[in-house]
């Protein structure tokens, strides 16, 4: 990949928790304005990777950078506010806070910006009815809808996601690849880590396969999505399985 | 989608922060005309003094239920703001020309120690686990209590300071020459409303406290921290703030009851009882609404005050059963309060407030 125009970069990452090494020398790369997914089997280190990225886990060794100046030793609030916005894999929104109030929580002391609000409203229309609704009432659907909301509700320079479709119907993954596409088309910047090849496939400009702590293949997700050898031999599935 | 437009009195004044369902609203209403009437409604000086105690409780209480509801910090250190603020009333009065100066001074430093020291306790242990928290919180109150029962020639040691107030809060003191329906204006009503006003204003303070951007974070950081630290915050800062302005409402809860009692020592404002006391009234009021507090105060200070004369008017009422008057008998008012909060825990787990919004939904 060549990664001349990367806005995110890990150089040779590792990752302890605990006595357990879990990334063994991460490099990746994440070019600007486009959305680059990061696949690979459970227990690969694909949330590891992310949550070090945020300074949620410490590297042990080597280098992030972000925008050409390294972020490893950045704690997580610092990190949050050079622009990169982080959606947790578990539907990160704060359940006993309204749709308003997690929107408000990531939004400047201004508030919302009009403008901005209905765009991330005309996304997902379904949270406009649920304005004033306690976030922790709302479906599995609509608060995976919520968090990518309150991760872009201001503009971000990098959003990063963590397998937003997880456990959802297939009618709700299809909103959030919609959401996806469209998100694409702001030129933001997306680091996506994702289960479904469906989704991966549908939106992914780049994508970075990783196995036991290392990334073992990067290139574009056009060319994986054509080689269904390569993706049997780097995820273990068949593209057919996941039409 | 926007509600802020227009918003009428009430919702200004409560900061958009209704108590919720008609039955909650009825309850708290009444708690604040009962307040606000006490004097006249129910007269002498017993019930003026509960009434004093349960306002100067809900402050003392909704301002812990900032730190543990709405920051999900549990401080046993809450009774040395407390305690601060009462002996930096206590100790102006006792050792400077009695007068207003005094008690703002003494007041003004009580509430400044206790700002600083839970700063100093946040920013030194907010990073360790809660429950290590919870355990040096629990240290550095009882080093406070031993501290204010050694240095005798400040404190008054065990025994305590007794000292003067100024003349308007005197029971002396006369507002007017006549009664007003029945009630004299003297020093003790002065006492009673500055403590009723000043209580009410320190409550819808709170309340706008909670409910501005800094209470969202505070709750946001309540749920799930690193969340909150992913957004951009600052969580050790923010709950070290809580934290603060938690403690410096405290010591303002403890100047009143200074002010109130014209004695302060270490069994009235630092005791691990009155810690008790307000987790109780937290607990059973409801954590994380403020509203819950209020209630809480009602239900345990009345339950102190009022469970013992209760007790002894059923007792003799059933003179001549068997067994029931022995198990009523006011010594054992203390067993009755626990079968009390058992029973108010177990059919109401979420605080009366928490359970009655759930039955208005």
């Amino acid at each position: 990949m060549n990664d001349g125009a990367a806005l995110l970069r890990l150089a040779g990452v590792h990752t302890h928790i605990g006595r357990y090494h879990i990334l063994h020398g991460v490099d990746l790369a994440v070019r600007r304005g486009r959305l680059t997914m990061l696949l690979g089997r459970n227990g690969a280190g694909k949330t590891t990777t992310l949550r070090t990225i945020m300074g949620l886990w410490r590297r042990s060794a080597g280098e992030i950078a972000f925008d050409g100046a390294p972020i490893g030793a950045l704690d997580t609030p610092d990190i949050a506010r050079l622009g990169i916005a982080y959606v947790p894999e578990s539907m990160g929104i704060f359940g006993q806070l309204t749709v308003r109030e997690n929107l408000l929580l990531a939004t400047g002391p201004k508030g919302f910006d009009a403008a901005r609000l209905d765009d991330v409203m005309g996304l997902f229309p379904a949270l406009r009815q649920k304005w004033h609704n306690g976030a922790g009432s709302l479906s599995g659907g609509q608060k995976q809808m919520l968090a990518i909301s309150r991760a872009i509700i201001e503009e971000r320079r990098l959003l990063i996601v963590d397998e937003p479709t997880k456990g959802l119907a297939p009618a709700v993954i299809q909103l959030l690849i919609d959401a996806f596409l469209r998100l694409k088309q702001t030129a933001t910047t997306i680091l996506l880590v994702e289960q479904n090849f469906h989704m991966a496939r549908s939106v992914g400009d780049e994508v970075a396969v990783m196995d036991d702590g290392r990334v073992v293949h990067a290139g574009a997700m056009a060319d994986l999505a054509a080689d269904e050898a390569l993706q049997r031999q780097l995820l273990g599935l068949s593209l057919a399985s996941h039409q | 989608m926007r509600r802020g437009a227009g918003r009428r009195p009430l919702d200004w004044l409560l900061s958009g922060d209704r108590p919720g369902g008609r039955v909650l609203s009825l309850l708290l209403l009444a708690v604040l005309l009962g307040l606000a009437f006490a004097p006249f409604l129910f007269p002498g000086t017993r019930p003026l003094g509960v009434a004093a105690r349960i306002c100067i409780f809900i402050v003392l209480a909704a301002s812990y239920d900032i730190m543990l509801g709405y920051t999900g910090i549990a401080s046993f250190a809450h009774t040395m703001f407390f305690g601060m603020g009462a002996y930096g009333v206590a100790i102006a009065l006792a050792k400077l020309p009695v007068g207003w100066d005094a008690v703002l001074l003494g007041a003004a430093a009580g509430v400044a120690l206790a700002a600083l020291v839970a700063i100093l306790i946040g920013l030194l242990s907010l990073r360790v686990r809660a429950i290590f928290f919870s355990m040096i919180t629990l240290a550095v109150a009882s080093f406070a209590l031993i501290l204010a029962t050694e240095l005798r020639d400040l404190t008054g040691g065990e025994d305590g300071l007794t000292f003067s107030v100024p003349r308007l809060l005197t029971p002396g003191f006369r507002l007017a020459a006549e009664p007003v329906l029945g009630v004299r204006l003297d020093g003790r009503l002065v006492t009673y409303y500055l403590i009723f006003v000043l209580s009410l204003a320190l409550f819808l303070a709170m309340l706008r406290i909670v409910n501005s951007p800094f209470g969202r974070v505070l709750q946001a950081i309540r749920e799930n921290e690193f969340r909150a630290e992913a957004l951009g915050y600052r969580t050790l800062v923010y709950r070290t703030l809580a934290g603060a302005l938690s403690a410096a409402l405290a010591a303002l809860a403890g100047a009143m009851m200074a002010l109130l009692l014209r004695y302060n020592g270490p069994a009235v404002t630092l005791s691990f009882d009155v810690m008790v006391d307000i987790l109780l009234m937290v607990v059973i009021g409801g954590m994380g609404t403020l509203y819950g507090p209020v209630l809480g105060a009602v239900v345990l200070v009345m339950a102190e005050y009022y469970l013992q004369p209760a007790m002894a008017a059923l007792s003799r009422s059933l003179a001549g059963w068997p067994v029931l008057p022995v198990l009523f008998h006011p010594d054992r008012w203390l067993l009755w309060l626990g079968v009390l909060f058992v029973l108010i825990v177990y059919f109401f787990p979420a605080g009366i407030v928490g359970s009655l919004r759930r039955q208005a939904r």
